[in-house]
């Protein structure tokens, strides 16, 4: 019976990588950059809920100002730090992407203080048995995997049916041709930040939730993760940072329950480099033929 | 032109930041200059501030008394060996002569080789480890040692009966946490007490313990052992009030500060057990002259990360004191330090907040026990 309760929990820590992947598979796709800042606005936006629920608001309200204030800055470090090198070399904007996230690391240790806060779950604090007892599982477990769902479906949606999603696969596929097109490349790579970070709010608020310490560096490592998952999946591909995210969050707990709780880690990246070996653009990426 | 105006534009910057770091503390004439990294900021930053201000306290104290004078500074390591080590060297370009070493066992490791190699004496307020005081005859310990917590922590389970089936959770890439895990199990065996559930987690893997709990409870663990620091124990007690696990908890020195997280329900850990060297609630007067300064000057009760601080500049003033004028501030670290070797060695007797009639042996560990506390309603209760 510990095999159901480790899949659900592996479930849960895999919902909430795959809602990271997203941003950061998106940005990828469309801006072919690495957003290494994006597991920092995850950090910022936990601490806004935070605040907000300290201060006495709704937990959904928290979510919303979390997911306000994270695409404000999604947005606004696009802009600032990652517009103007449009035309730079893919390691110039690498290691803006690095600074940018150690700015923001900086930062949230100077607002917010270097002592970590026990975070208050969005959800009160409920649990089911199953199975006369044997399973237990979190209300937040549920929501956070509920919650992933509905995320993927309402993207899938938004990138297949609307005229932005279109015209963000156009820029993806093609930046020069979808601009002949009339597609605002920068309007499109923006929509897209936009996305991103708005995720990254909700993912900040799920992630805190279950693991309730946040502190300035409590971005990191599940940003780190949630771009192995994004590379896993296929970094470019939606379905395959989903796949990839809750794969890589199963995988993990059942390493740790089954093999080592030392070598969790280690497992995960085995698998990674096992998957690379085999299929070199992930799970579901595409192959693309380079032209010379 | 553009060139001209982005290198006066770096000149100026490179000036302030210059400027900005040169806020020294007037250099007294005359006065002992101390030194010591810990974790200022990041997870552990609750250790380095407590001995921080702790340590500040009775240097503020002594300096009062218009005798020896003594200067402070404490550099952030981060918990980190490396940043401890360059916290280090920075102290040593101060002219540090004596060291408080560092608060956490990591760094302390490191930064203790570093003294020793330099001859520079250090005595560490609460980096627990033996690798700490190993080999180093010039590095001292003011806290109680790591197999002194383990196995004191299984002597006491056993004596009061506490448990019958345990469970142990550590951190595995963590030498004070390691360590006492070690001495825990072997004393353990010794005493029969059952172990059914042993797992591990590092600095990468500690937010999520569900696979750690489920183990323990599957096993049917009715008490948990957590030798590491408080902020993944908080972790812990959360996680397993969520799938409705309620076991007895039984943590170390470093569990002390759970109840000044930020946040943290205090219901969560009512009940849990802990060995501390110091309880803020003791009523004998050099405890009650620290508790009730420490509180007017920064506004809280200081934990034993603080007392071990205070402790420590007091145990150097008086072995200073002890020298009868043979150690003066005009001598250098290394004739500092072969002196105050002598003497920490000798009959020096040391009373202090976390221990009266404190002595030292030739590895460097301290002569005290751990006493343990409980925590009801929100307090450390002396059990």
């Amino acid at each position: 019976m510990n095999l159901l309760s480790h899949l659900i929990n592996g479930l849960s820590l895999g919902s909430v990588y795959a809602i990271i992947a997203l941003g950061y598979t998106m940005v990828y796709g469309i801006a072919k950059m690495l957003n290494f800042a994006h597991g920092d606005v995850i950090m910022v936006g936990a601490y806004i809920s935070f605040f907000a629920m300290a201060g006495g608001y709704h937990p959904l309200i928290a979510i919303l100002l979390a997911m306000l204030v994270c695409t404000a800055l999604g947005v606004s470090i696009e802009k600032l730090a990652y517009k103007p090198l449009r035309q730079a070399p893919s390691l110039a904007v690498l290691i803006t992407a690095i600074g940018v996230s150690t700015i923001l690391q900086q930062i949230a240790l100077l607002l917010w203080g270097s002592n970590p806060k026990v975070y208050t779950s969005l959800v009160p604090n409920h649990t089911f048995s199953l199975l006369g007892g044997k399973v237990n599982v979190s209300l937040i477990a549920i929501v956070t995997i509920s919650a992933c769902i509905i995320i993927m479906a309402a993207l899938t949606w938004f990138i297949s049916r609307t005229r932005t999603g279109k015209g963000m696969r156009a820029v993806s596929e093609d930046k020069g041709a979808a601009q002949l097109m009339g597609i605002s490349v920068d309007g499109t790579i923006s929509v897209t930040f936009l996305i991103g970070a708005a995720l990254a709010g909700v993912a900040g608020c799920l992630f805190c939730s279950t693991y309730t310490l946040i502190m300035p560096t409590t971005g990191a490592m599940p940003g780190i993760k949630a771009f192995t998952a994004a590379v896993f999946g296929g970094i470019g591909s939606i379905p395959g940072a989903m796949l990839g995210g809750i794969l890589l969050g199963i995988i993990e707990i059942l390493g740790k329950a089954y093999i080592s709780t030392e070598l969790s880690d280690a497992i995960v990246f085995m698998v990674l480099i096992i998957i690379l070996l085999v299929k070199p653009s992930g799970l579901l990426g595409k192959q693309v033929q380079e032209k010379v | 032109m553009k060139k001209v105006i982005i290198m006066a534009l770096v000149l100026l910057l490179a000036v302030t930041l210059v400027a900005c770091t040169g806020a020294e503390p007037k250099a007294g004439g005359g006065a002992f200059k101390i030194g010591g990294t810990g974790p200022l900021t990041g997870g552990a930053a609750i250790y380095g501030n407590s001995v921080k201000q702790g340590a500040e306290l009775a240097v503020a104290e002594i300096n009062a008394l218009e005798g020896i004078q003594l200067q402070l500074r404490y550099q952030d390591d981060e918990h980190n060996a490396e940043k401890a080590v360059n916290a280090y060297n920075a102290l040593k370009d101060w002219k540090m002569q004596i060291s408080l070493s560092s608060v956490t066992t990591t760094p302390g490791i490191a930064t203790s080789k570093e003294s020793f190699d330099d001859r520079m004496f250090g005595l560490t307020p609460s980096a627990s480890s033996t690798a700490v005081t190993e080999g180093k005859d010039n590095i001292f310990q003011m806290c109680f040692a790591d197999p002194n917590q383990g196995s004191a922590s299984a002597q006491y389970i056993s004596n009061n009966n506490l448990a019958t089936k345990i469970a142990v959770i550590y951190k595995n890439d963590d030498a004070y946490s390691k360590g006492i895990y070690e001495t825990f199990e072997i004393t353990a065996k010794e005493l029969a007490l059952e172990i059914v559930s042993i797992t591990t987690f590092t600095e990468d893997s500690q937010t999520d313990f569900s696979v750690q709990i489920t183990d323990a409870q599957s096993k049917g663990a009715d008490f948990i052992f957590l030798p590491m620091y408080y902020t993944p124990a908080s972790l812990i007690f959360k996680q397993c009030d969520t799938i409705g696990y309620r076991p007895k908890f039984f943590g170390v020195d470093g569990m002390d500060g759970i109840l000044t997280l930020e946040g943290f329900d205090i219901g969560l850990a009512e009940g849990v057990m802990l060995l501390t060297p110091f309880s803020a609630d003791a009523t004998d007067p050099l405890t009650k002259n620290f508790v009730t300064k420490y509180n007017e000057k920064y506004g809280e009760i200081p934990n034993q990360f603080a007392a071990g601080g205070y402790d420590s500049v007091y145990a150097i003033y008086k072995a200073i004191l002890a020298s009868d004028g043979d150690i003066a501030p005009t001598m250098g670290h290394a004739e500092i330090c072969e002196k105050l070797i002598a003497i920490f060695n000798g009959n020096f007797v040391f009373d202090g907040v976390t221990g009266t009639g404190v002595s030292w042996d030739s590895n460097g560990q301290v002569s005290k026990d751990p006493k343990a506390v409980v925590i009801k309603n929100g307090e450390y209760v002396g059990m």
